[in-house]
């Protein structure tokens, strides 16, 4: 396994547990996303379902620099705001996907643009899919028009660790740092089973089992605690005598004491992102199918100190759910998908229902898809559907927490989006009907109260530069 | 009167499994009449004997109340390998393809025929029949050809016989998606093609090196150019205007699959009364040949007159999914009711059944499907679903897992569950 180690004058391990939360954490690809100007809005007398599980009938949003001011009946508009009839319309916080890979494996799908699976090792939490993320995929623009604000780019599933998540906001740019959601913790990709062994196993290498997998994990974090311990250490000062001495985890000076540093030990990018996971700074998503390896995996981060955030695909998430649901991790699921191999073979389209029926349940829609991106809404309405007929009853203010409040919460975003709430950021769906539908459009989406896609008006639908000059589009 | 001759008809015959009177539906018929409230439907030997309201009870015959409820034909699958793969990623389990040349080396075997491999005990089968789906057009996808070989329709009621009379089909590849099979160029498909047209018409020796089909390879696409069906995978605008062309040099009728950019040439499509089998949900530019994709596709091809049936986005496990692709076209601007044709009507009149399924009027098979809702509807399932009459039981291996694990466990272990 290659471990390149470029110096970088700005180490990204300042984000520990006990920094400041007001400051992010130290990135050396820092986001550069500023919110778009727009006045203020007020959208009146729509059906709003806020994410919080409430339903609000002939309500009223307002939002205002980027921020979402208040949410109830009869409210005034601020001034100079833009007032939209919400008559008949429902409102909902904007759609986030905490699996996708737009950008990394974008349109047009040739091969120059395979950047989603850094397939030269199994374990490579050394690359982080923002380095590769295309920000002229058109994806991009057809999930905005699907009612998408935010969502997490991750590494694929080929690696038993994929390399670093990053967390985006659905707006078009230039660069994927304007398009970085300030703040967001980053994401680790793990992946269990099938995929990994099948990549390596088939050229005679590790892992070829899912013994080979466990194994393949543990090895990596066993080396990143080594690391951590020697990191801990530095920091705590008590290196060559027992004397401790403050210092910054990248070796300069200790500005207070004056204090000359001892040499930092040597940064290790791999190792460094598997220290972020178990200090909790990044955020551990886990590629898994089974029941049986959904277990095991929540071993292995009681192992070595760590908690995952969700567990994607989790086709048998429903054979575990209460577990999922005590121990704190989501699931984040498909409506339907199955049979396309072995640990996929036992799919059932009640998996989202069953997954958000215990108490503290959290059942997530995702896509991995940029097709299904575009109609997650669809999608949850499906496992209503399926939810109904096994007598669960689940009302559109609940379900709608699978596609906002639930991926927020996964991400570690709920406190600025995901929800109605004064305070949050402006992301906001105007749909036509109940989003719960096959009928429902998206007419109007707003990203920190910017209106950013318009159904019914052209100059408010982003196209890629991809997109220019083939005489294609409408 | 008619009701009288077929009174008297049923005397002779005592009342089967096959008969049912399904009462008070909402019945569309993806037919010329439309959709017809309050409407019943007599299923006599798991044919529809009649369709109107108010109809007689034949003595014997059992009565479905449908409560108003939609009634729709069985839904089409579209081209699938459900019954020809069990799991996708294993091999042993999938037959919709040989590599009888090595692996990804180009072979040319029209006589290769999957629907002989078809399993109508697969696990798939009911999975898709609990999704409303009845019919769907096996296919032969030899990743290594150009003729990938052949496919037909088979209906999903786990009859053994296998594909239904007349409906073979045979499948062509072309596009950016063949250039590997032959020779890196899109022209290169036309050059084979053409070449194994005049093998398959006798203007080559058998002898010489260069020949492209077995002696069987060569009647098989004789019959097919004799007039039978050759289903064309195709995206791109200007390779479908080649396959035009193509199939007008050679008198073929012109079968698309695919077809992201048919739009673009929905005029010329029209004039040759193709049809084109679309994903309604394509709309972003997953390769160069499919610049143009974009989900009011159907709607523009249907406005143009030309004939559009859907593929599921989905295929073989997830099939099911072609009914939301249906609404989605629905939702971009086709009619309801073209929606409804695109997966009942439409693909079984082009695949050539269309006189047996797809339609719910006086002759057909009872395939049929009724709803709790609006049948484009994602939030809307199957209630009941009757195949040549025949009530199927709306369970599969899904609904068993479901059960298993809906209920808290008792004091054994989930596995002692039934």
């Amino acid at each position: 396994m290659s471990r390149p180690t470029i110096a970088i004058a700005l180490a990204m391990l300042a984000a520990s547990a006990s920094a400041a939360p007001a400051k992010p954490a130290a990135d050396p690809y820092p986001s550069t996303y500023q919110r778009i100007p727009a006045p203020a809005v007020l959208i009146r007398n729509a059906t709003v379902l806020t994410g919080t599980g409430e339903r609000l009938e002939g309500s009223d949003v307002v939002m205002d620099q980027g921020r979402i001011v208040a949410v109830g009946q009869g409210l005034q508009a601020p001034e100079g705001a833009q007032v939209i009839d919400g008559t008949g319309k429902w409102v909902t916080p904007g759609i986030i996907d905490v699996h996708s890979h737009l950008g990394v494996y974008p349109s047009p799908g040739v091969s120059a643009h395979e950047d989603g699976n850094e397939m030269s090792s199994p374990v490579t939490p050394n690359v982080w899919a923002e380095h590769a993320l295309w920000p002229q995929d058109p994806g991009f623009g057809t999930a905005l028009a699907g009612g998408v604000t935010s969502m997490q780019i991750l590494p694929g599933s080929g690696n038993l660790i994929g390399g670093r998540g990053v967390t985006v906001k659905n707006v078009s740019a230039v660069t994927y740092q304007a398009m970085k959601f300030p703040g967001a913790p980053w994401g680790l990709k793990m992946a269990c089973g099938e995929n990994p062994k099948r990549v390596y196993g088939s050229k005679g290498g590790t892992p070829m089992t899912r013994m080979g997998n466990v194994a393949g994990y543990r090895t990596a974090f066993i080396d990143a605690q080594a690391y951590m311990r020697s990191w801990d250490k530095y920091l705590s000062g008590q290196t060559s005598d027992e004397t401790p001495k403050k210092k910054s985890r990248w070796g300069k000076q200790d500005e207070e004491s004056g204090a000359k540093g001892d040499e930092p030990p040597s940064r290790d990018l791999a190792k460094e992102t598997l220290m972020g996971a178990m200090k909790g700074d990044i955020r551990v998503h886990i590629h898994c199918y089974r029941a049986d390896e959904m277990a095991i995996m929540l071993d292995l981060a009681k192992e070595f100190g760590f908690k995952v955030a969700a567990f994607h695909h989790g086709v048998e998430a429903y054979k575990l759910a209460d577990r999922l649901a005590a121990e704190g991790v989501c699931g984040a699921l498909w409506a339907d998908w199955w049979g396309f191999k072995m640990e996929a073979l036992d799919g059932v389209e009640e998996n989202v229902a069953l997954v958000d029926r215990p108490a503290n349940g959290c059942a997530i829609v995702h896509s991995d898809s940029s097709e299904g991106i575009q109609r997650l809404n669809q999608e949850a309405a499906k496992m209503m559907a399926h939810g109904r007929a096994a007598g669960m009853d689940i009302r559109p203010e609940r379900a709608i927490r699978w596609l906002t409040a639930n991926p927020a919460k996964a991400l570690g975003i709920d406190g600025q989006t995901g929800t109605l709430e004064s305070g949050k950021m402006a992301d906001v769906v105007i749909w036509n009907s109940t989003p719960f539908s096959v009928y429902a459009h998206a007419e109007k989406v707003f990203v920190d109260g910017a209106l950013l896609y318009d159904r019914a008006d052209k100059s408010r639908q982003p196209r890629s530069d991809f997109m220019l000059g083939l005489g294609v589009s409408p | 009167m008619k009701r009288l001759v077929l009174s008297l008809l049923l005397v002779a015959g005592s009342a089967t499994a096959q008969d049912v009177l399904i009462r008070n539906a909402t019945v569309h018929t993806a037919g010329s009449r439309g959709t017809i409230k309050n409407a019943d439907v007599l299923v006599q030997r798991g044919i529809i004997r009649s369709v109107g309201p108010k109809l007689l009870t034949p003595p014997g015959v059992k009565v479905f109340d449908a409560n108003g409820k939609s009634l729709t034909p069985g839904l089409f699958a579209g081209f699938s390998d459900i019954g020809l793969e069990e799991v996708s990623a294993e091999k042993s389990t999938v037959d919709s393809s040989i590599e009888l040349a090595g692996t990804g080396v180009p072979q040319t075997r029209p006589e290769f025929d999957v629907t002989i491999a078809y399993n109508p005990a697969s696990m798939v089968i009911p999975v898709a029949r609990m999704g409303g789906l009845t019919f769907t057009a096996l296919t032969a996808n030899s990743g290594g050809s150009l003729i990938a070989g052949q496919g037909g329709v088979v209906r999903l009621d786990g009859d053994p016989s296998a594909a239904m009379t007349g409906t073979r089909l045979l499948f062509v590849n072309l596009g950016a998606g063949a250039d590997g099979m032959t020779g890196g160029s899109r022209a290169g498909q036309y050059m084979l093609l053409d070449q194994a047209v005049r093998e398959a018409r006798g203007q080559a020796p058998y002898a010489s090196p260069y020949v492209l089909l077995t002696p069987a390879g060569r009647e098989t696409l004789a019959r097919y150019l004799a007039g039978g069906r050759v289903v064309f995978s195709v995206d791109r605008a200007a390779d479908i205007r080649q396959l035009l062309s193509f199939c007008r040099k050679h008198g073929l009728p012109v079968l698309i699959t695919g077809g992201a950019e048919a739009w673009k040439v929905a005029t010329e499509l029209k004039a040759a009364n193709a049809t084109v089998f679309l994903d309604a949900l394509q709309n972003l530019p997953s390769g160069f040949d499919q610049l143009g994709s974009r989900l009011d596709n159907a709607a523009l091809l249907v406005r143009s007159g030309v004939k559009v049936a859907l593929v599921s986005p989905d295929s073989t496990h997830n099939a099911r999914k072609i009914r939301q692709a249906a609404g989605n076209a629905v939702a971009n601007g086709l009619s309801w009711e073209d929606g409804l044709a695109s997966i009942t009507r439409v693909p079984a009149q082009a695949l050539g059944v269309g006189d047996k399924v797809g339609r719910i009027e006086v002759g057909m098979e009872a395939d049929l499907a009724l709803w709790d809702g609006d049948p484009l509807e994602v939030s809307t399932l199957a209630e009941a679903v009757w195949m040549h009459g025949t009530s199927m039981p709306l369970r599969s291996r899904q609904t068993q897992l479901r059960d298993r694990y809906l209920q808290d466990p008792g004091t054994l272990p989930r596995a002692y569950s039934r």
